[in-house]
């Protein structure tokens, strides 16, 4: 098992209490998987995420454990944590365009990076003028401002750099939002050759585009309201979802090829509920169609089928 | 870059005609006759009026049509000829100047430099322990409020009158004569550091708050975070962060300029220093208009000389105006 | 980034350095509420626990009622040759007196109301102007923002004092109206240039598109959809410019370049220098006023930053 999280739950503090981002998360990523964690906005997908690798300062760690290789993860301790960065887990974050400090040439920022986590530059030179090729960036990249690059190219540089010391946990946040469709699936592309090639064993891919993921994912994860409501293949996700919530998302998926003229394209009705005090039993249990009496009592995340994961009465029944 | 550069330069060569033209302009245009004016502080004798009022109106040019007085103007002033000092009659304006010019710089030059680096530094410093910045913070903020020339009265005070450590006035002893000698450089230095010190204090204050906010900014930017993530030691972020804060305050730092000149000016004042603040007062208390004009367009021309320096050095340490977009391979 | 120098660059510089300053992120809303009395008594809510806020305004609020109240106290007036000559505090003469027997407690708090004076009027017209030149230039853009740029740098770039050095020395400056107006008209620059920037990054946001294609003209576009939502920033501003115009004025008047008739904190210290009160230790005298000057002032700025953190949830400790 290359990344075994168990029941972990993270809270934001705020002055009106804790909002509950991730409660009890279990799952595992085997090596060389890519799994995609999907779920609309304010889910706890991108909290999830970044609870693995760096909490932010309002960020609270309280309960549960995450392990990597069979190496715990010290999570909320920040200056333990900075042994795995980089090496073991590391970040494409959403902000890539905007990560490379604009005073700096690109090549000093990577030579002054590695060199403050004890890397000779020198040996790694080689290798990253290696991996930029691949992607298409010569090595001209280097020498160059950040402002010099577009923004393609900046992305680029960013994935070649974050995972130079091949890591075992590469959490790609949100990479593709703020791109147009043809570069969505370049990124996509990359990935899943930076996997191909060995430079990440594992990756975990969050998005809220369902498409991107069946193109790239093995396996996908949603979650709803800081909980996981399915695990499973990219294929069963999208062909064959048990939870309601699922079965709504894909159902809601313009079709290409499909007009819609007479039906219109259902959403899902309602809103998710607050994360500062959510509702007891199955937090999707206001929206969901398929609710009923034993919902109120919240369901566990239980094995439905091979691979396969549902928190859900009706889909585990 | 060079755009930029160029831009800059036209906008200075356009506040420089800006200013000849008020200054210029204003005694001609502002109610009441500057001559009456000086004549009747002067008490003169009236046989000797009627001469003196020639020579002025002459002097001032108000005996030729208006355009005519202000090409004149502009052609005395390409050749150094900022008129006749009317105190110190007849020295020239640009000889007074010349003469206290060195005094200002020598307390300016510093106290801006000096005063920049120590506060960027602290200021830096204090956004990093919590122990600095309680102190640094408040101190900074009534360092900033404080009007230098009071703070050069109250350091006067306690070190040249109360305690008598530092001497009160004067740029240098009496009994020293300006000349390179070790003597009268000690005894420069020595009469130097309380005036210095009014300058430096206050805009210290400033730089120091100024820096310490944006380093806080700076280590909540993308960059910082991302540097972060893959582990960087703090270290590493601070020096990525002040690098980046320093652009704005260098920006800052041609906005501060005509703060500081006026702070040396009133601290000049204050200690009877021999440079241009001493030279104003007694220019304005004689109603000397010829010489308040030449402080003027001096003091504007050294600001703009000023401004394109730091113009330069921002280009060299912003890499954004050297560069544009390469695009996409 | 500065505002000449001082001042705007402890706390504005920070927010100048960002984009427009976004009002106050309220973390996960209970479905259904309102929005807008929320946002307001989290403003009260935050400013009232924030002790930078509350200390900078309590002080100068203090020295406010000081000049409103102060000289009802006595019956001297600032001017009057009243008593004995240069006289330590006493239970007669709160602040003693200076070397022409003039009581100075009267001349502190008449001073004091001269420095507010000149602060709200002169650091109101450069808010004023600075604004409306600001938004027209960001909002409009194209030559005019061109022209009001060119016309702002060069403003910017004349040392606010040696204008009013030229100016004052040909014009006998009557009143302290006359000089806040005359410093308003200076100091406006740096204003304009941060209005207009933050201006440029809002412009951009829908609800102005929404607002311009509902046909809303300039002015009102101007007034309802952008000025609300600097409300922060131009209220951090004005308090800036506010403490700017005293500093200004302190300075014109200890160049003997402000009107005669009257007292300010500024011409107290000329009086105080030229007596030579310095070297005769009368500290009674020429302490005040800077006190005065240092404690309105950093009164204010320490007040501008309690508000750079009630607005900016990012610096507020948790």
């Amino acid at each position: 098992m290359s990344l075994r999280v168990d029941d972990l739950t993270v809270y934001y503090r705020s002055l009106r209490g804790d909002v509950k981002a991730v409660d009890g998360a279990s799952f595992a990523i085997g090596d060389g998987e890519i799994m995609g964690l999907a779920g609309e906005s304010g889910c706890g997908k991108s909290s999830l995420g970044k609870s693995l690798i760096r909490m932010d300062a309002r960020m609270r760690h309280v309960r549960g454990r995450v392990e990597l290789d069979g190496r715990e993860l010290p999570i909320d301790d920040d200056s333990q944590m900075n042994e795995f960065r980089f090496r073991d887990v590391s970040i494409v974050p959403q902000y890539s365009m905007s990560a490379l400090t604009p005073t700096r040439r690109v090549g000093t920022i990577a030579e002054e990076l590695l060199e403050s986590r004890g890397v000779r530059f020198e040996t790694v030179r080689p290798e990253l003028v290696r991996r930029l090729q691949l992607v298409g960036l010569s090595q001209d990249v280097l020498a160059r401002y950040p402002i010099e690059l577009s923004g393609g190219m900046k992305q680029r540089t960013v994935m070649v750099l974050s995972t130079l010391l091949d890591p075992s946990l590469l959490i790609a946040d949100e990479i593709t939002s703020a791109l147009d469709v043809s570069s969505q699936r370049a990124v996509g592309e990359l990935l899943v050759e930076f996997r191909d090639r060995g430079f990440v064993k594992s990756m975990i891919v969050i998005t809220h585009d369902l498409a991107i993921l069946y193109q790239v994912a093995d396996t996908i994860l949603v979650m709803y309201a800081g909980k996981l409501a399915e695990k499973a293949s990219a294929e069963t996700v999208v062909h064959g979802p048990r939870h309601p919530y699922t079965q709504l998302l894909i159902s809601s998926l313009p079709e290409v090829g499909v007009r819609f003229e007479e039906t219109r394209l259902a959403g899902i009705p309602g809103k998710p509920p607050s994360l500062l005090s959510p509702p007891t039993g199955c937090r999707f249990r206001d929206r969901c169609p398929l609710a009923f009496a034993k919902c109120e009592e919240e369901p566990p995340f239980v094995e439905v089928g091979a691979g396969h994961q549902v928190a859900c009465w009706k889909a585990a029944a | 870059m060079l755009r930029y550069l160029s831009r800059k330069v036209l906008i200075y060569l356009l506040t420089f005609w800006v200013a000849v033209t008020v200054d210029w302009a204003i005694p001609r245009f502002m109610p009441g006759d500057p001559i009456e004016g000086l004549l009747s502080r002067m008490h003169a004798q009236p046989s000797s009026e009627a001469a003196l009022s020639g020579y002025y109106t002459n002097a001032f040019g108000f005996d030729v049509p208006l355009w005519k007085q202000y090409l004149n103007f502009w052609a005395a002033l390409f050749h150094g000829d900022l008129g006749r000092s009317i105190q110190n009659f007849p020295t020239s304006v640009t000889e007074l100047i010349m003469s206290a010019l060195p005094y200002t710089l020598a307390l300016l030059v510093p106290a801006i430099l000096l005063s920049f680096w120590a506060g960027n530094k602290v200021g830096a410093m204090a956004a990093r322990r919590k122990v600095l910045d309680n102190t640094v913070l408040p101190a900074g903020y009534v360092l900033t409020a404080t009007p230098q020339m009071w703070l050069g009265i109250v350091l006067a005070w306690l070190f040249a009158s109360t305690w008598a450590i530092f001497p009160v006035s004067g740029a240098y002893g009496l009994d020293v004569q300006p000349a390179w000698s070790l003597e009268f450089v000690l005894s420069f230095l020595y009469h130097w550091i309380l005036p210095f010190s009014a300058l430096f204090l206050v805009a210290f204050g400033g730089w120091a708050i100024g820096m310490r906010n944006l380093i806080i900014y700076e280590l909540e930017s993308d960059y910082s975070n991302y540097l972060a993530a893959l582990g960087a030691p703090t270290k590493l972020v601070r020096k990525y962060a002040y690098r980046n804060a320093l652009l704005p305050q260098v920006t800052g730092l041609a906005l501060a300029l005509g703060a500081v000149v006026a702070g040396a000016i009133v601290v000049e004042i204050v200690f009877s220093y021999p440079g241009l603040g001493t030279l104003t007062l007694s220019a304005i208390q004689n109603r000397d208009y010829f010489l308040i004009q030449g402080i003027f367009l001096f003091l504007i021309t050294g600001v703009l000389i000023a401004n394109f320096l730091i113009d330069i050095a921002y280009v060299v340490i912003d890499p954004r105006t050297r560069v544009g977009m390469q695009g996409g391979s | 980034m500065a505002a000449r120098g001082r001042g705007a660059g402890v706390a504005l510089g920070a927010v100048e350095a960002t984009e427009a300053v976004s009002p106050p992120v309220a973390t996960v809303h209970e479905p259904g509420e309102p929005t807008t009395p929320r946002v307001r008594s989290e403003f009260l809510y935050f400013a009232l626990r924030n002790w930078k806020f509350v200390l900078g305004a309590a002080v100068v609020l203090s020295c406010l009622a000081l000049a409103l109240v102060g000289p009802l106290l006595t019956d001297h007036t600032p001017l009057e040759f009243t008593g004995p000559t240069d006289q330590p505090p006493s239970s007669e003469y709160w602040f003693g007196t200076t070397s022409f027997g003039q009581d100075v407690y009267a001349q502190f708090v008449y001073g004091l109301r001269a420095a507010f004076l000149v602060g709200a009027l002169g650091g109101g017209i450069a808010w004023l102007l600075g604004a409306a030149i600001g938004f027209t230039a960001g909002y409009r853009g194209g030559w005019i923002d061109d022209v009001l740029n060119m016309l702002t740098n060069v403003v910017l770039v004349i040392p606010t004092l040696a204008i009013l050095i030229i100016v004052a020395a040909y014009l006998e400056v009557q009143s302290y109206s006359t000089e806040a107006v005359i410093i308003g008209l200076t100091s406006w620059p740096w204003a304009a240039r941060a209005v207009r920037s933050q201006t440029f990054s809002l412009k951009t946001r829908e609800f102005v598109e929404v607002a311009r294609l509902s046909g809303r003209n300039t002015r009102q576009i101007i007034a309802t959809e952008l000025a609300p939502n600097m409300s922060s920033y131009l209220l951090m501003m004005f308090i800036l410019l506010f403490g700017g115009a005293i500093l200004i004025g302190a300075s014109l008047d200890f160049l003997g370049l402000g009107p005669s008739a009257s007292i300010s904190l500024g011409l107290m210290m000329n009086n105080a220098f030229l007596a030579s009160a310095l070297l005769l230790g009368s500290w009674w005298w020429f302490l005040p006023p800077g006190l005065g000057i240092v404690a309105i002032v950093g009164g204010l700025y320490v007040m501008n930053v309690g508000l750079d953190e009630v607005f900016n949830p990012k610096l507020r400790e948790l």
